[in-house]
């Protein structure tokens, strides 16, 4: 199974880097190499490795390898796989949607919001919906923070609020209006059968009704959520997995000071 | 008790028990005179009620809140019920049928001596008992007959929120090697103040603990348990609003593993401390007696604290956890008390301090079928370095000799585990076990190492935390977060308006009957 792994075939294709064309890189540039690991319904066995190089192929992979295989259980085969890929894309003409402030660290984000807005911003967060998750926003608000970035209690220029898991949206909102908060954040961890998209959807209805929606800063997080997606959904931001509280903080009070809020 | 490898010192083992023991003592004075919604109906379950109405409203629910919104829950199910069997003639199944239709209010019937009524719910707690106890035996013939995989079992997750691909997921895992298999529970369940009822194929992130379901499931070990030549147990969560019904649901169905851990709800879901310390009480003693290995789930706590610093907190909660249980009657042997460190990986000698705490586990709970579980905050996406600190965790399990072990997935944090995930982490962990199999009868620590001294430190702490505790008293000590940074108030949280101080006809045919019996 292994011959090909260690090939001496010639490399006859253009070795050189072209941002118009790329595509994935093994230890050669522009040999397109990928592993790939999944499990097909069927027996292990040859006619299993050739239906793994058929999709391979399929695929957009030249030279597919299937380097090894094992039956889970009968009738599921689970195998690793290689190929080069043909595929390329054109780098130079790739636009993602980002969200466009400055990351700042605490002292400095506070003493922008001290300078920029003279009071406290207040943020209301919370893992809303049927979501029990609290990992997420209580890396982003809880004094400790995570991986090094303190989270929001701790800044002294935010007043932070974090409610918890399993917030109803109407309870949300209600909080909100009491605490006049200026931004809220929406943690959304699981997301199995797109239960958060239907989540964060309502509480944008909800507060749309209650014409609330321009006068907070409104912004969801969560391990699959992107900017792009937020703004779809009618967010003001969106922040995904490696962002902290310094990245929300600091695009909180940046666009409070672009919408002129004091 | 064995010579200490970590250079334990076992009189301070002993003072911190015996002040744990004055806390859970407190404890129990206050949940004697209270019952709640969720044991009421629990004694429903345990009297044969079972169904929904036409509203799909569990019967339980229908016959307890009926006995609530009459003022009078505090006299408890069981005398009603006693007394509706010898008025009506009918079984508490049909009883209950009767009360959903409106055709019978159980509060408003002549009522007959308490003597009377006991001795007329007599032939429906024998059924159960008997019920209950031929489940033990079943899985103790299983045990005996086609035997059990070695500790630390392995416990692996199914969570696809439909039993029927649950049970695929589970006999795959099964044959792969799996020991325990936890069917996780589709997330808010535990905030839901009744059990769904039947087979369900609909869950966000996990599959509704039904009675239906836990049969469904139980059956499917069974049958690949036989083709494996291993008994394969099967795990729920004991948690939330319903703990003692799961419990009894678990019991009637042969669950071998409850998550059953108060303070984790009150913690991490909020739930009213007083509600559920009280239904805490009774679904442990049901699964003492139903011989169910109850999980805690401290290994949670450090999820919002800082791992190093709080370790001591741990210790602390698997202290009292360990005093409650025995109150209830819930032997150590049952008793799955959770740990493990979340430890950022990137700490120096991290490894050494999570040897250090779980040796020490090990040893101050010598009987306990410990609960291991690698952590899942730490889990970034980069599967492939998850896989080694899932490996770490292995290597400890089996040095430390846990007893559950908890199989993390090299993809936590980015889905639920695939087939192929399970197999991974399971090659893993059996990989590890195999090979290191006799570390820690060969490995010693050395005298005032990086180990010993951090087993020490941690013991102190924990030992001067559960001394502040004892003179504040559980309830407050939760009120001013001493575990995991979270405050909660006495009355505040979820299900607080299910609770009552128990009246003068109260009583619980149940609890003389299974507490502390097998």
């Amino acid at each position: 199974m292994s011959e090909g792994l260690y090939s001496m075939e010639a490399k006859d294709y253009d070795k050189t880097l072209d941002l118009t064309k790329i595509k994935p890189y093994g230890d050669t540039m522009n040999d397109g190499k990928v592993q790939l690991s999944f499990t097909l319904p069927v027996p292990a066995g040859a006619e299993a490795e050739e239906a793994a190089k058929q999709l391979l192929k399929k695929m957009g992979f030249e030279n597919p390898l299937v380097v090894f295989q094992k039956e889970l259980t009968e009738g599921f085969c689970f195998m690793n796989c290689y190929g080069s890929l043909t595929h390329t894309v054109d780098y130079t003409n790739i636009h993602v949607p980002k969200v466009e402030s400055t990351t700042m660290e605490m002292k400095e984000c506070d003493e922008y919001i001290r300078e920029h807005i003279g009071r406290n911003i207040v943020i209301v967060g919370a893992s809303t919906g049927t979501d029990a998750h609290t990992v997420g926003i209580d890396a982003i608000m809880n004094m400790k923070g995570y991986a090094g970035h303190y989270g929001l209690e701790r800044y002294d220029m935010i007043d932070a609020y974090n409610l918890g898991s399993q917030v109803p949206n109407e309870e949300f909102i209600a909080k909100a209006i009491e605490l006049k908060a200026d931004a809220l954040i929406v943690s959304q961890t699981v997301t199995q059968k797109d239960v958060h998209i239907k989540n964060l959807t309502e509480l944008v209805e909800m507060l749309e009704a209650e014409g609330l929606r321009d006068k907070v800063i409104l912004i969801c997080g969560g391990p699959r959520i992107s900017h792009e997606l937020a703004k779809e959904l009618g967010y003001d931001a969106g922040f995904g997995p490696n962002t902290y509280a310094d990245d929300e903080a600091s695009y909180i009070a940046q666009e409070m000071v672009r919408r002129g809020w004091k | 008790m064995q010579q200490s490898k970590i250079g334990l010192d076992h009189t301070k083992v002993a003072h911190a028990r015996e002040i744990a023991r004055n806390i859970a003592n407190q404890v129990s004075t206050f949940v004697d005179g209270y019952t709640t919604v969720a044991v009421e109906r629990t004694i429903c379950r345990l009297l044969g009620i079972d169904g929904i109405d036409s509203n799909e409203v569990p019967l339980p629910n229908v016959v307890v809140d009926a006995l609530k919104s009459s003022g009078q829950l505090g006299q408890g199910i069981a005398f009603y019920m006693g007394n509706a069997i010898l008025e009506t003639g009918k079984d508490p199944q049909a009883i209950a049928e009767a009360v959903s239709k409106g055709e019978l209010d159980i509060t408003r019937l002549p009522l007959h001596g308490t003597a009377e009524i006991q001795a007329a719910l007599q032939p429906y707690i024998n059924a159960t008992i008997d019920r209950i106890r031929n489940r033990r035996l079943r899985r103790e013939h299983y045990i005996n007959t086609i035997g059990e995989g070695s500790k630390p079992y392995l416990y692996i997750i199914v969570a696809t929120g439909n039993i029927y691909e649950d049970v695929v997921q589970a006999q795959a895992g099964a044959r792969q090697g799996a020991d325990i298999i936890a069917v996780i529970r589709t997330t808010g369940q535990s905030l839901l103040d009744y059990v769904p009822y039947g087979a369900t194929t609909e869950g966000f992130g996990g599959t509704f603990a039904t009675q239906e379901n836990f049969r469904i499931m139980r059956k499917a070990l069974d049958e690949v348990g036989e083709e494996v030549g291993r008994y394969i147990r099967l795990c729920n969560y004991c948690s939330g609003l319903c703990m003692p019904e799961i419990a009894a649901m678990g019991a009637l169905e042969g669950l071998d593993v409850m998550l059953n851990d108060a303070l984790y709800g009150i913690l991490f879901r909020d739930i009213n401390m007083q509600r559920t310390l009280i239904d805490q009480y009774f679904s442990r003693i049901i699964n003492g007696f139903a011989g169910v290995i109850i999980n805690t789930g401290e290994d949670n706590y450090l999820t919002t604290a800082d791992a190093y610093e709080e370790a001591h907190t741990v210790l602390a909660s698997d202290f009292i956890n360990e005093q409650l249980a025995l109150q209830a009657g819930l032997p150590e042997e049952q008793q799955g008390l959770g740990h493990a460190f979340e430890m950022d990986p990137m700490l120096e000698n991290g490894f050494l301090y999570e040897l250090a705490q779980a040796q020490m586990l090990r040893e101050i709970f010598p009987n306990a079928p410990l609960k291991y579980m690698p952590p899942t905050k730490f889990m970034t996406g980069n599967i492939f370095r998850g896989h080694i600190q899932d490996a770490l965790f292995n290597i400890i399990g089996q040095w430390t000799h846990q007893g559950l072990q908890l199989l993390g997935m090299p993809t936590e944090a980015i889905h639920t585990p695939f087939m192929s995930d399970r197999y991974l982490s399971i090659e893993n962990a059996k990989y590890i076990f195999n090979n290191m199999k006799d570390i820690g009868e060969e490995v010693e620590f050395k005298e005032d190492g990086i180990i010993r001294r951090r087993a020490k430190e941690v013991l102190d702490n924990a030992t001067t935390l559960l001394e502040q505790m004892e003179s504040e008293g559980l309830f407050s000590a939760l009120e001013k977060g001493i575990f995991a940074n979270v405050n909660r108030p006495k009355n505040g949280g979820k299900g607080l308006d299910g609770v009552t101080r128990k009246g003068e006809n109260y009583f619980n045919p149940f609890v003389e009957l299974m507490k502390g019996k097998k």
